[in-house]
């Protein structure tokens, strides 16, 4: 009686738990149906949960409302971009924070950590104003350059620097390597792990950004998927939902499928970054 | 260091010493020098982007700002504020920005947490759960935005539709003053429970098992164990979730914009969206009201940590 009672309690439990999962999956899947629906589907009570045949021109449709290629083709750029700057800025600071001494070190460690607390959308409008008077609102700069100092990054890879053993370096510098060589041969690819997490998640922000580009731009030439897909509401009609749905599915597929192959380490750089 | 320096006299003392010493002093500058170079593409992105902006922000709260013709721009010293204060159209964004912050980091926080005691353990269910809670938080806030605007849609919307199916009257969700901010709260919640639940469950895990055991060799209830051994055990987290959705919460405006415009009739305008508002038509005001912002964020930072360092369980 008590080992049934104890069965009946873990399917129920397991039940439970695959409820709690639908509440978080089943939003993408209704987008996912709906972005292959007839219009005449989604406007049908009771909904339509699987089109009758999949309507793969409304992805054409969507991406003929505006200049997507442009749009994708800037996402990309500015994504890369702003992962590679981030990078080359970050590697050197964060050596020099961790394994060297300097007058004003602390200073301007803290001076790091403030621009960490302090939020794009307080910076916003004076960074604009700059921009504009440096002439160029019109390039993709405004999306990339103000992003070329990853506070978090740098604390993080700080962190990750200073538990290398400073015998290592000393070893090194014993062989005559120079400062840059350690730098560029030793650190770096001792800190993949925590590089790996920064790109990640610098990707999965820079990607999904989407007050930045709002704020930053008037035109769609240097706009990014974001806007694009959030703008066919305007182009395509409030209530072309199926449009919609094939526009969006398109801006998450590509993050989707990176977190398909590497959820671990997303995981695992997220929540790093939440408890560090 | 001692040695190098040894050396370096040696070399002074040897004859051809001049040319050497000055090879020498210029090492010893460069090795001054070199860690201000290495920071310096860094302090100079943090200088530009944000130190100067934040004074710049400042200084143009003080002026009534002239975006064709900045030489006809006028100092108007704190009108931009005063403005503010007497304003009932802030007071009503600060009241709704701080009624979606409630209610964010309240929900967010019990049922993260609930989430987190009930799937923690290890397992390959409990895994790809948390794969699967997990996955909002990485999905841009645009699509997320879209995909809970179709499904509140209050006529053909799958939300209503289950209401309706269950016998329960259909809601407005965000098309109605009274449910938008609720709506808006819920799509926040939505997104933000599988990261912080994640943030929980690695919390819960680094406390030492050798405790529940103690605590189960005593016969403690379950309730008992977690108020008085896991909720204790994870409060640095805890402080530390609580710190950073509050200031996430007071920066929302993604969702707002997308979902509802502000609307209806001011019911979700927010505090970003407010100053968003102004930054084309009043870039004074907007600059001011961007300095209130910034400051109600360094209060709530300090303020919390001046409130809970006390309370919260350090190791």
């Amino acid at each position: 009686m008590k080992l049934e009672f104890g069965r009946l309690r873990t399917s129920i439990n397991a039940l439970l738990k695959i409820a709690l999962l639908l509440v978080f999956v089943f939003p993408f899947l209704w987008m996912i149906s709906t972005s292959l629906q007839t219009f005449r589907e989604t406007m049908a009570f009771p909904p339509t949960w699987i089109p009758a045949s999949p309507q793969w021109g409304n992805f054409a449709e969507a991406m003929q409302a505006g200049p997507f290629p442009v749009y994708a083709r800037n996402s990309l750029v500015i994504t890369a971009s702003v992962i590679v700057l981030q990078l080359a800025v970050m590697i050197p600071a964060a050596y020099a924070f961790a394994k060297y001494r300097f007058r004003g070190k602390s200073l301007l460690f803290g001076m790091v950590l403030l621009a960490f607390m302090i939020p794009g959308q307080v910076t916003f409008i004076p960074v604009y104003l700059m921009m504009a008077d440096w002439g160029v609102i019109k390039t993709l700069l405004p999306q990339i350059v103000p992003f070329m100092s990853n506070a978090f990054g740098i604390f993080l890879l700080r962190q990750y620097f200073m538990q290398i053993p400073e015998e290592i370096i000393e070893a090194a510098r014993l062989d005559n390597a120079s400062e840059l060589a350690i730098m560029s041969r030793i650190m770096t690819p001792m800190s993949m792990p925590a590089l790996a997490t920064v790109a990640l998640f610098s990707f999965v922000s820079h990607w999904n950004d989407y007050f930045w580009p709002l704020v930053m731009t008037d035109s769609s030439a240097v706009r990014p998927l974001t806007i694009g897909i959030s703008m066919l509401r305007e182009t395509e009609g409030i209530s072309n939902w199926h449009i919609i749905m094939a526009g969006n599915v398109v801006l998450v597929v590509p993050i989707l499928l990176v977190y398909l192959i590497c959820s671990k380490q997303i995981v695992k750089a997220f929540v790093y970054s939440g408890i560090k | 260091m001692a040695p190098l320096e040894a050396t370096e006299r040696m070399k002074e003392a040897s004859p051809e010493s001049g040319k050497r010493t000055r090879t020498v002093r210029r090492r010893r500058l460069w090795e001054g020098l070199r860690p201000y170079v290495m920071i310096a593409p860094a302090m100079a992105g943090i200088c530009l982007f944000v130190m100067y902006p934040v004074v710049y922000l400042i200084y143009l709260s003080f002026y009534k700002y002239n975006l064709m013709n900045k030489a006809k721009s006028k100092f108007i010293g704190l009108d931009n504020y005063h403005h503010i204060f007497t304003r009932g159209d802030f007071y009503k964004a600060l009241g709704n920005t701080a009624a979606y912050t409630v209610g964010v980091v309240v929900l967010t926080m019990a049922i993260s947490l609930l989430i987190a005691v009930w799937i923690g353990k290890k397992g390959r269910l409990n895994a790809a759960l948390q794969a699967g809670i997990f996955t909002p938080h990485i999905i841009s806030i645009v699509s997320v935005s879209l995909v809970w605007l179709w499904l509140m849609d209050p006529s053909l919307g799958f939300l209503n539709y289950v209401l309706k199916a269950l016998g329960l009257p259909a809601s407005q969700w965000l098309q109605s003053s009274r449910t938008a901010l609720l709506s808006v709260i819920l799509v926040s919640v939505w997104q933000g429970v599988g990261y912080y639940a994640l943030i929980m469950v690695a919390a819960i895990r680094s406390i030492p098992t050798p405790l529940f055991e103690a605590a189960a060799l005593d016969n403690a209830g379950k309730t008992r164990i977690f108020f008085r051994i896991t909720l204790p055990l994870i409060s640095p987290q805890l402080f530390f979730v609580l710190i950073i959705m509050t200031i996430g919460s007071f920066k929302v405006f993604d969702t707002v914009k997308i979902m509802t415009g502000g609307g209806p009739n001011d019911a979700t305008n927010t505090l970003v969206y407010y100053i968003y508002s102004f930054r084309t038509t009043n870039i004074g005001y907007a600059s001011a009201t961007g300095v209130v912002l910034m400051a109600i964020i360094a209060l709530l930072t300090l303020l919390y940590f001046r409130l809970l360092s006390k309370k919260v369980y350090y190791q």
